[in-house]
């Protein structure tokens, strides 16, 4: 196994994961983001870097609180930060790429419940030129896919909180984006359905070929899913290291969690989250009383 | 339901003769109803109220089964339903477009707050007045006043229902690159339709009231002028036989509102229940 604490990211880091040589795909450089101005300004993010290449699975982890849904946003587009960029294949990203589709955490509010599941999956592929043949299809496929095939007549809320998550999951995996950022996906479901919706990425991941970008703030879902780790700082977010996971594929609930391997890197992990804590604390309160004085 | 059913079910098959339960609050409110009424025929028939302004209930509905075939009654009721119809039609155009404008831009809520809170709390019938002067008194006048009294809850209730957007859902539609005139369609609109329907309900009673009242106050042709006629010429019988009909009038339109409602917002909480 090999830890690489990376400062400089960005660049594709070499170790054993599963394809050393593929393209860059996203990448973050130099990213800041502050909300509000003067003495009410509040740093989200100070200084991240990091990059993901094609096909790899970047889990993104870090203490709660620390900007992790800001970063995801501005990694979307959907947010302009402050300063640094984001790239896509070398384009920058100011709004949402076309290649991009994005699980957001609250399936309950990104789901429209006015819609049924079928026409949830299809919205995003309305305004493509499609043939209504092939929307079909992808939406079938899509729903197959997250083994929801008999569920296109219900409503959402007619199904429960795993199985809208599936809905979302479906909905961006019918759009067919070549990265999928996915948004603290499973932090509202119970242990049980976690547990299957993690191995269900880990399973459509090949099936789709997609790249995966996945914020938690679950550390064992981070080692377990993960080909490389991104772990954040806490407020002013900066990255603290980048961890390779080493762990045999095909990953497994029981199986990988055994792992002596999996048992080090988790702990490592919870480590470097826990003490980048405590530090910080000070900070904050230093920067209250700076920000009183001024 | 199901459980229900096989109650009633049950029961029936024990030979038990009970009120099957969907049955009673029907019951409960045809007795409210009946008890009413011969209350009513009761103090008329005994002269405890003068008959000769209020005559006993059995009169006012033989008066009432008489005007039902009458074209007289059914002109009445269809002008008084075109003053609704166009006043409701102009007051849901105004204060859907104006409402969603100002739900969506913050200068504009700003700028029309104090407008709203000064005019919305004017009594229409005030208006009047200014109706006659402007439009005379015919059907616009008519119009007018039930536009201006039904703009105001279908203007504050869309205003309300855009500022209610969750915003997760925009963020779920610009991530996907849906194009600006879809998001409207598709998202806000349908995420602002239970506030407006609400709105139109209401407004759909209030444009009612303020068309027959403009009929009876200014003589606008409709139920409200045949009601003054019936009273000045000494007929009180078809006075309240007319006074019924406007009643029944506002809750067959409610209930069509409340119907429509149901079952375009099935998929919102407050209908779930009923669509499963």
């Amino acid at each position: 196994m090999s830890t690489t604490a990376n400062p400089e990211l960005g660049i594709a880091v070499p170790g054993g994961l599963p394809e050393p040589s593929a393209r860059l795909l996203l990448d973050v450089c130099g990213l800041a983001k502050t909300y509000g101005t003067g003495a009410e300004a509040t740093q989200a993010i100070a200084d991240i870097s990091f990059g993901v290449r094609e096909g790899e699975l970047v889990c993104i982890v870090g203490p709660s609180g620390c900007g992790k849904t800001t970063l995801l946003r501005s990694m979307s587009g959907l947010l302009t930060p402050t300063s640094g960029t984001v790239s896509l294949l070398g384009d920058p990203v100011t709004a949402p790429p076309a290649t991009m589709a994005l699980v957001f955490q609250d399936y309950s509010r990104s789901l429209y419940p006015w819609m049924k599941v079928a026409k949830n999956v299809e919205f995003p592929l309305r305004r493509m030129r499609l043939g209504s043949q092939e929307r079909r299809e992808r939406v079938i496929g899509a729903l197959e896919s997250v083994g929801l095939a008999g569920f296109a007549d219900k409503y959402p809320w007619q199904l429960s909180g795993g199985m809208q998550q599936r809905v979302a999951i479906a909905r961006a995996l019918a759009y067919r984006p070549e990265i999928l950022l996915m948004d603290e996906p499973f932090a509202s479901v119970d242990a049980q359905t976690r547990a299957e919706l993690e191995d269900l990425v880990l399973d459509l991941r090949h099936q789709y070929g997609v790249t995966v970008v996945f914020v938690t703030h679950d550390i064992d879902e981070s080692v377990y899913l993960a080909d490389r780790v991104v772990i954040l700082s806490s407020r002013p977010t900066v990255v603290k290291e980048v961890l390779d996971i080493d762990l045999p594929r095909p990953r497994h609930q029981v199986h990988t969690k055994e792992l002596p391997e999996f048992a080090r890197l988790r702990s490592y992990v919870f480590e470097e989250i826990m003490n980048s804590k405590a530090p910080d604390a000070d900070n904050a309160a230093a920067g209250e009383a700076e920000a009183e004085h001024g | 339901m199901v459980g229900i059913v096989s109650t009633a079910a049950r029961a029936s098959a024990q030979g038990d003769f009970s009120i099957p339960p969907w049955l009673l609050p029907l019951l409960q409110r045809l007795a409210g109803v009946a008890g009413i009424l011969a209350l009513l025929e009761l103090i008329t028939r005994t002269g405890i109220v003068n008959p000769r302004y209020f005559p006993p209930m059995s009169t006012v509905f033989a008066r009432l089964a008489e005007e039902a075939v009458s074209a007289r009654l059914w002109s009445d009721v269809l002008l008084t339903l075109q003053g609704w119809a166009a006043g409701l039609g102009i007051a849901t155009l105004v204060g859907v477009l104006l409402g969603m404008v100002a739900g969506l831009w913050d200068p504009v809520f700003h700028g029309l707050r104090p407008i709203v809170e000064f005019l919305r709390p004017v009594p229409s019938v005030a208006l009047i007045p200014l109706a006659i002067l402007m439009f005379g008194a015919g059907m616009e006048s008519k119009i007018f006043m039930a536009a201006f009294a039904a703009t105001w809850p279908i203007l504050i209730q869309s205003m309300y229902g855009v500022r209610d957007l969750d915003p997760v859902q925009m963020e779920t539609a610009r991530s996907y690159r849906i194009p600006g005139p879809m998001r409207f369609r598709r998202v806000l609109l349908p995420s602002a339709l239970p506030y407006i329907a609400t709105g139109m309900r209401v407004s759909s009673a209030t444009a009612l009231a303020l068309a027959v009242s403009t009929e009876l106050i200014i003589g606008a042709p409709g139920l409200g002028q045949t009601i003054n006629i019936a009273r000045a010429s000494g007929a009180p019988d078809l006075m309240y036989a007319l006074i019924v009909v406007a009643g029944l009038l506002g809750w067959l339109l409610n209930i069509v509102f409340v119907r429509v409602e149901g079952s375009l917002l099935r998929w919102h909480p407050t209908y779930r229940e009923v669509a499963q």
